[in-house]
């Protein structure tokens, strides 16, 4: 088979990805690079507060308890939730990101900075969203490098020729 | 044959560690993986069927998992 065969005969995925907390940083991370590792060809588009995942530093992410009835902690045999009262107090969010980080290196699941520079290295292509950076007033250099910048259309060529194109 | 130690690693981990670690190696070599991870079962089987590798052998013993990875071409 020539090399352009292959490629031709490679699936492709795109996942579109729209939030930027802790935890919702996990499924798009981990099935892009599952993906890649099953010799998928692989497209992430980060719009709105996804673009948060593709800063420099990572260490901003936060999750929040409030507004989200199926968050739950395991603690001492128990599982613990936050009533939304106790959940909007300040400290709340911290507390709560502090809690999961702590729980995710605990239970051996990989770091969101892990994830994406496993990412990269197997050449998932991650497109940040032109609009949004104007929106928010981010530059390229508040992103992480390696990335390419596009719109609604770069994408769209994309998905029509993907197999499985996911919004996350 | 090649080892690689992913005991401890959850989901995604020992699957991306496995694909690298084959990608050192040549069409018809070997690679024992040895995880802790129970999804790793049918990950391990699915990732195999997926991308044509062959998956030699397998088991568990006290809840270590072990593989034997082919790499095909």
């Amino acid at each position: 088979m020539s090399g352009e065969d292959a490629i031709a005969k490679q699936k492709q995925m795109t996942i579109i990805v729209t939030k930027g907390t802790l935890d919702w940083a996990y499924p798009p991370f981990i099935l892009a690079t599952t993906a890649a590792a099953m010799d998928v060809n692989v497209s992430m588009f980060f719009t709105f507060y996804g673009l948060q995942l593709l800063k420099k530093d990572l260490g901003h992410l936060r999750v929040s308890a409030l507004g989200n009835p199926a968050m739950e902690m395991p603690l001492a045999g128990l599982h613990l939730t936050m009533p939304n009262v106790a959940a909007a107090l300040p400290g709340m969010d911290a507390l709560s990101t502090t809690l999961m980080r702590n729980l995710i290196k605990r239970k051996g699941v990989a770091s969101i900075e892990d994830l994406r520079e496993a990412a990269l290295d197997s050449e998932v292509e991650m497109i940040g969203c032109r609009m949004t950076m104007d929106l928010f007033e981010w530059t390229a250099g508040d992103l992480v490098e390696g990335i390419a910048i596009g719109g609604a259309a770069t994408y769209m060529e994309k998905a029509l020729k993907s197999d499985i194109n996911l919004f996350i | 044959m090649a080892e690689l130690d992913a005991r401890g690693l959850n989901c995604p981990m020992p699957i991306l560690k496995a694909k690298k670690a084959l990608k050192e190696l040549a069409a018809g070599d070997t690679l024992k993986v040895v995880a802790t991870d129970p999804g790793s079962v049918s990950d391990f089987s699915a990732f195999c069927r997926t991308t044509g590798n062959e998956l030699v052998e397998q088991s568990e013993e006290n809840g270590v998992y072990t593989y034997v990875i082919r790499k095909s071409t």
